[in-house]
């Protein structure tokens, strides 16, 4: 807890200040719109998708100018629709609910909220927004080169993904690019992740104990670690798979693989060893994407309840439980593998233990809210939200969680529709609400409200009009990265909900139109915003709307509270902040 | 206030779709289905209560204690409906995974009757193909070499090996009611997926491992087979059927299939 360093001076000039900046406050604003950016893109590759879902022959001419050859004369061919559902969920869990949450808002408001001038690492800060800058180049490149964007989807199974160009268009240079933006990603998480643990580590101002720390900052702290151990395995994982591409080495290919009528000379490697390295990463990684929302979330409860988080230290230790137990679940996303069978009870058993930590924050929000009084800001909408969206898409997991359901389940909708409500939409819940709580410290306007509500509650009742269905296609058998439905008879008899689904995320994803134009309007137009428009407790409260250069304007802030200090009984107005005097 | 009465209508019109069973699973068809179905109505109705006092209780907080101008209760929480609420959640959850134990150990621990009709299933980009031992009870060599999917020999059987002169290759699959029937997954390119809905089977066909599977299928009929994992382009079109047909049936067929040879 030592006091924090000046680590660089007052930017001088444009480029320093607003493009290699070394200010966290910049990188974190980049950040958010790297993610802004990529949001857009992901939605709109799902609107083609739905789309091409309902109407797989309809004639679009535009298409045909996007896509020469993945859309010759206007219609959509099968494997466009593939790279269309990779590049979108790779987009969005990489680029967007990876980036926003953590590195976005983490960026601006861990070093505010600990009382420190900047990250531990200034110049490590830039370089790895820059390098995830570069991935996300990378990637969007691979939609321009012959055969377009890989088709084998987020979790790039081999051998699909590792035999090139045999096994479908876009499995030859757009694959490739994929795993080498992956690559580059992994290496600016782990850049920031341990630029996140060692700012929380170091740089907490006098006072700041662990056990005061916003839970926001727990969140950060905690998806850092899991950054740290899970990108370093990804990294290892990719590289192992661009070598069995691009070397000719059998790390994931066994011997006898005949593709597209070839005889291979592979031999010796284990498809199922590329599942084990990838959900060892992929599964923390959808706590990366869900702590910080409930992080989020939490300080939005306590700040417009009025109360104090109900259970603080149960809360801190259900992220740490969260984070920890992570790593032992990834064989859940094997149950029909063809992995032991014995070892799928071992995984049931912890993954279904990770429900409890799950169960004591929704709890403790609830318990939150209890006896509070709430004001219904928009950021405070879009935090109820998330805990309604979190206990919707956290009970499906129940199903999916034991391996005797799975047998049915596995790759159906029903897990489409799990975890979009869950690491999906709830995060994305957890981000707008960010935005709108936040959006004043960082940009020193306020966000529309009215607009923001109207977008708020369109956006709610349009994420579950998409998002439900999905659990009933999932339970009537309809198998997920399907491109099109009219091959089977039971699917057939699907299309009415398909279709339901298909015009609410068209009308969804035009309500989200809304926010943006409420986000670049506030910016210019909105509002003057005070210092503590929301009479919150926490640090980045004290400073200016927004801060200056150093934060705190060169004084060391010194805590004496902790973090949600709300309508405590006795006290001059209705909160305490954390810098307060004892 | 709105919130908290949208949330109250969502949870009840989703509580009215899943009690109704408008979109369903196929009727089972075989011992392990009903199993199946049972478990899931129980976790269903596990889910499904706390799904519904979660999402009410949460309308209701909304509801009750919106800002009316009084003070909030200052308070810290509460240890001991902290620890009650975290075990009962413990131990329902950990509980319906051991209720549903029996229904994972009956596929994968317990080995298949050794009179299980015994059936080869390869898996390539985008098609399904079935081999059968013919009278002699065994499967004939095979050699990556001639395979030859025009030819009909998808499965590359050694001429030369006597053992497979009289395989039965079929594009579906054939199987006789109330027999067990023990599956050999293999797949020969990309990871394929078998999975019928009306047995509540799934499993991975992996290249370069053979995956025993075994299950008995009680209804005559015809079921669809549709690829369950991500296989290329053409995965939307891997589609085969498995008929379960009258055991006097099924060795008629054989024997048609073995007079073509």
């Amino acid at each position: 807890m030592s006091s924090p360093v000046v680590a660089h001076g007052a930017p001088t000039g444009f480029i320093r200040r607003y493009i290699f900046s070394l200010d966290h406050k910049v990188i974190g604003i980049q950040y958010y719109f790297l993610a802004l950016f990529s949001v857009f893109l992901g939605m709109s590759l799902s609107v083609l998708m739905r789309f091409h879902m309902v109407y797989p022959d309809a004639k679009v001419s535009w298409f045909e100018k996007l896509w020469p050859t993945g859309a010759a004369g206007g219609i959509m061919t099968p494997e466009l629709y593939l790279s269309l559902m990779t590049m979108h969920g790779t987009i969005m869990v990489f680029f967007v609910l990876t980036t926003a949450p953590q590195s976005g808002f983490g960026n601006f408001f861990l070093p505010i909220q600990i009382g420190a001038e900047d990250m531990a690492f200034p110049v490590l800060n830039m370089l790895s927004f820059w390098t995830t800058f570069l991935a996300l180049v990378v990637m969007v490149a691979a939609f321009f080169v012959p055969g377009g964007a890989p088709l084998s989807g987020w979790t790039a199974y081999p051998p699909l993904s590792a035999v090139g160009p045999l096994s479908g268009p876009g499995e030859g240079l757009g694959q490739t690019l994929w795993i080498i933006s992956i690559a580059i990603f992994c290496g600016a998480s782990l850049m920031g992740a341990i630029n996140f643990i060692a700012t929380t580590i170091d740089l907490r101002a006098r006072g700041m104990s662990m056990m005061r720390l916003p839970l926001t900052c727990w969140s950060w702290f905690v998806t850092a670690i899991l950054g740290l151990l899970g990108f370093a395995v990804l990294l290892a994982a990719g590289v192992l798979l661009l070598l069995d591409r691009l070397a000719g080495t059998s790390f994931f290919l066994p011997a006898g693989l005949v593709v597209n009528d070839q005889i291979l000379s592979h031999k010796g490697g284990s498809p199922l060893l590329w599942q084990h390295l990838f959900w060892f990463f992929g599964h923390p990684e959808v706590y990366i994407a869900i702590l910080p929302g409930m992080g989020l979330a939490s300080q939005m409860l306590a700040t417009f309840a009025r109360k104090p988080i109900f259970g603080y230290r149960a809360m801190v230790y259900a992220i740490l439980g969260i984070g920890f137990l992570g790593f032992f679940v990834w064989g859940h996303h094997m149950f029909m593998s063809g992995m032991n069978p014995y070892s799928a009870m071992a995984f049931s058993i912890l993954t279904m233990s990770i429900g409890v930590p799950s169960a004591i924050k929704t709890f403790n929000w609830i318990g939150t809210l209890w006896g509070g009084r709430i004001r219904f800001t928009t950021a405070m909408l879009f935090a109820l939200g998330f805990v309604s969206l979190f206990v919707t898409g956290g009970i499906s997991g129940i199903f999916l969680g034991q391996p005797a359901l799975d047998l049915y389940f596995h790759d159906t909708y029903f897990v489409v529709g799990h975890f979009h409500m869950i690491m999906g939409v709830a995060a994305i819940f957890g981000m707008f609400g960010g935005t709108f709580y936040w959006f004043p410290k960082m940009f020193g306007r306020m966000m529309n409200e009215t607009l923001g509500k109207i977008h708020f509650y369109l956006t709610f009742l349009g994420v579950y009009a998409i998002f439900t269905p999905m659990h009933f296609l999932g339970i009537a058998g309809n198998p997920r990265r399907y491109a099109d439905f009219t091959n089977f008879e039971f699917m057939n008899n699907l299309m009415p909900i398909h279709k339901f689904m298909t015009h609410a995320a068209i009308f969804t994803a035009l309500v989200q139109l809304i926010f943006v134009f409420n986000l670049f309007w506030s910016m210019r137009k909105g509002k003057k915003a005070p210092m503590n428009p929301w009479d919150a407790t926490t640090l980045e409260w004290t400073v200016p709307s927004p801060p200056p250069f150093d934060n705190f304007a060169g004084k060391h802030p010194v805590v004496s509270h902790g973090a949600y200090e709300y309508s405590v009984p006795g006290a001059a107005k209705d909160y305490i902040m954390q810098s307060d005097p004892a | 206030m709105l919130l908290g009465a949208i949330v109250w209508v969502l949870t009840v019109v989703i509580c009215y779709f899943f009690l109704g069973h408008y979109w369903w699973f196929p009727p089972p068809i075989s011992e392990h289905g009903q199993a199946y179905d049972t478990q899931f109505m129980a976790t269903l109705w596990v889910t499904g209560i706390i799904f519904f006092l979660a999402q009410v209780a949460l309308g209701y907080v909304i509801i009750r204690f919106r800002d009316k101008g009084g003070t909030a209760k200052y308070s810290h929480g509460n240890n001991t409906l902290e620890t009650v609420w975290t075990s009962a959640t413990a131990i329902l959850f950990i509980g319906l995974v051991l209720a549903g134990t029996r229904i994972w150990a009956s596929v994968h621990f317990a080995e298949a009757p050794a009179d299980a009709v015994r059936v080869e299933v390869l898996g390539k980009q985008f098609a399904w193909s079935f081999r059968y031992a013919g009278p002699d009870g065994k499967f004939g060599r095979t050699d990556l070499k001639q395979i030859n999917d025009q030819g009909g020999n998808p499965f590359g059987i050694d001429e030369k090996d006597p053992a497979g002169k009289d395989d039965i290759t079929s594009a579906s699959l054939k199987v006789p009611a109330g027999k067990p029937i023990l599956l050999i997954l293999k797949s020969r390119d990309v990871i394929h997926n078998f999975f019928v809905r009306e047995l509540r089977l799934k499993q991975d066909l992996v290249p370069g491992m053979e995956i025993p599977f075994h299950f008995q299928a009680d209804k005559v009929g015809v079921y669809e087979v549709p690829c369950s994992e991500l296989c290329g382009l053409g995965h939307h079109q891997m589609r085969t059927t498995m008929e379960v047909m009258a055991e006097a049936d099924f060795e008629k067929w054989k024997q048609e299939q073995a007079a073509q040879k």
